[in-house]
């Protein structure tokens, strides 16, 4: 008799054969997006007098395959707001399905008023924070841009942890090290956003893509630029192209411009 | 999955099991995780009673890492207020830690401060809040609010009443009370100058003669001026902490918001 306590109440080995293990269904534990598989870098965006400047290039990569060259990272919603997306491509896909439907039911809705950017920040933060508490979490970053309850312009974060913050001047993954620096060099303080002009915030924008073309490894000099305004509301532009590039520099560096020592 | 049954061990040899319960993965130890949900945004709070008044102040950085994701996220907040803007509250709370769920933790207290007010149709006492935010706390026993939260509010006889919290739920009632990355910076300083330990009557004597100096509540202006000199002394010595110090006070006329400048290096 066997008397392990596994095999009690089980058909005899000796009458009926071992047991065929392969008939069990284990159930394998459940998985989620345990890392980013293909991904969107930095996005970034300034707050200026009357708006917001926020720009990512059109890069999805594998990897450190530069595998979709095309891609829109940044999703306009209604005409008040945009959303500025980084990190994983799929579960970005995800969130534009999810603002398509709350765009839907929002305009079914009777109470005549559309919402604003913080309304939308808000909606994003709670669905960010409910993944990671899940243990599911939407492998992204995004920045919200765009006019508030008052008009005013609005610009927050919000994370794959739920982590949500605003400031003047905001960027995220790499832009975060290489372009927020140079941006508060220009707009440090809510006080010094009065006078900041659309043009200076513009300018700046694309100065920062271009230092991060010149040092990110996983960028474009493709890229989508937005500008919300009030009197405007969003206006985007998804097929700029970098201007003015100088790699004048890699001349001086052996194994890149320069193949021998002169 | 025939093949994943059939590398484990134990079932390999006899005896065989047909219920889910088998070990199922055994062999393979535990499974390390890629996504950790949590993290540290860094900053401090402090918080200090007098007789008639309670202060809670927070450094208004928030950090991830090296960056500075923002120099201006509060961690200071009314509690029970009518609006978004807190007007009408009459409890604070101070969070720090992990920020998202800082935010949580306050969201949940705030809504069941006014609920209790609907449903009741009066405030609800700093000590019952305070023994609901225990419980609230405690309710995510094996999933913590990572966070340290300090609640303020004047008590029954009108005294400044401060309680802090442990992520999980212990609390206590207290005179005063650093919280955050630059805690085991300012909590000495406060024991030396508000709970003046260390601190002896001159001439008392010496040894075991000598005579503690007598704890006694400290006036307003001199307890901003304490909290003020712990940050701008932490802003110092912590990278995490700086960029701007909140302050709200409460007292029988209602709350109070102040804001001063720290180094923003």
């Amino acid at each position: 008799m066997n008397h392990l306590p596994q095999a009690w109440g089980r058909p005899r080995d000796n009458v009926y054969g071992t047991y065929d293990a392969s008939y069990l269904q284990p159930r394998l534990p459940q998985t989620h997006t345990q890392s980013p598989i293909v991904t969107g870098t930095s996005v970034l965006a300034v707050k200026f007098k009357d708006g917001i400047v926020i720009a990512a290039d059109n890069l999805a990569s594998y990897g450190s395959l530069a595998r979709f060259t095309d891609v829109k990272r940044l999703r306009p919603f209604n005409s008040r707001s945009i959303v500025g997306i980084g990190g994983d491509v799929s579960d970005m896909q995800y969130l534009d399905r999810l603002l398509n439907s709350l765009d839907v039911t929002e305009n079914y809705s009777s109470t005549g008023h559309s919402l604003n950017a913080k309304n939308l920040h808000t909606y994003l933060s709670k669905v960010m924070y409910k993944r990671r508490s899940d243990i599911n979490p939407l492998w992204n970053q995004m920045l919200v841009a765009g006019l508030d309850g008052n008009d005013e312009p609005f610009l927050s974060s919000v994370d794959l942890l739920g982590t949500t913050f605003s400031s003047p001047t905001l960027a995220t993954g790499f832009g975060a090290h290489l372009a927020q620096p140079l941006l508060r060099k220009l707009s440090d303080d809510e006080s010094k956003v009065a006078d900041f002009t659309r043009e200076k915030a513009v300018e700046a924008v694309r100065e920062c893509m271009k230092v991060l073309f010149y040092r990110d490894a996983r960028s474009l000099d493709r890229y989508s630029i937005a500008v919300v305004t009030k009197e405007s509301g969003v206006e985007l532009k998804e097929d700029e192209h970098l201007e003015g590039q100088s790699w004048a520099f890699a001349e001086t560096i052996r194994g890149y411009g320069r193949t021998q020592e002169v | 999955m025939a093949s994943l049954l059939s590398s484990n061990p134990t079932l390999a040899s006899n005896p065989s099991y047909s219920f889910s319960q088998a070990p199922q993965n055994a062999a393979a130890g535990n499974r390390e995780h890629a996504f950790y949900p949590y993290t540290d945004n860094g900053g401090s709070t402090l918080g200090i009673t007098g007789n008639d008044f309670a202060i809670l102040a927070g450094d208004t950085r928030s950090t991830s890492g090296y960056s500075i994701n923002t120099r201006y996220s509060p961690k200071v907040f009314r509690i029970g207020g009518d609006d978004e803007t807190g007007e009408g509250a009459h409890i604070i709370l101070s969070v720090v830690g992990y920020a998202a769920d800082g935010t949580a933790l306050k969201e949940r207290l705030n809504a069941i401060v006014k609920m209790y007010k609907y449903q009741h149709g009066k405030r609800m006492s700093v000590k019952a809040c305070a023994q609901r935010l225990a419980t609230i706390l405690y309710g995510k026993r094996f999933f913590p609010y990572y966070v340290t939260a300090i609640l303020g509010g004047l008590d029954e006889d009108g005294k400044g009443a401060l309680y802090s919290y442990d992520p999980v739920g212990s609390y206590e009632r207290e005179q005063c009370r650093a919280a955050g990355a630059a805690a085991s910076l300012i909590m000495p300083f406060l024991d030396n100058q508000v709970n003046f330990k260390n601190q002896y009557s001159p001439g008392s004597g010496v040894g075991h003669d000598l005579e503690a100096r007598q704890v006694t509540p400290l006036p307003f202006h001199e307890v901003e001026q304490l909290v003020r000199d712990a940050f701008t002394s932490a802003t110092e010595r912590h990278i995490e902490v700086g960029d701007g110090l909140q302050m709200l006070v409460i007292t029988k006329d209602g709350i109070e918001e102040k804001y001063f400048p720290l180094k923003r290096d």
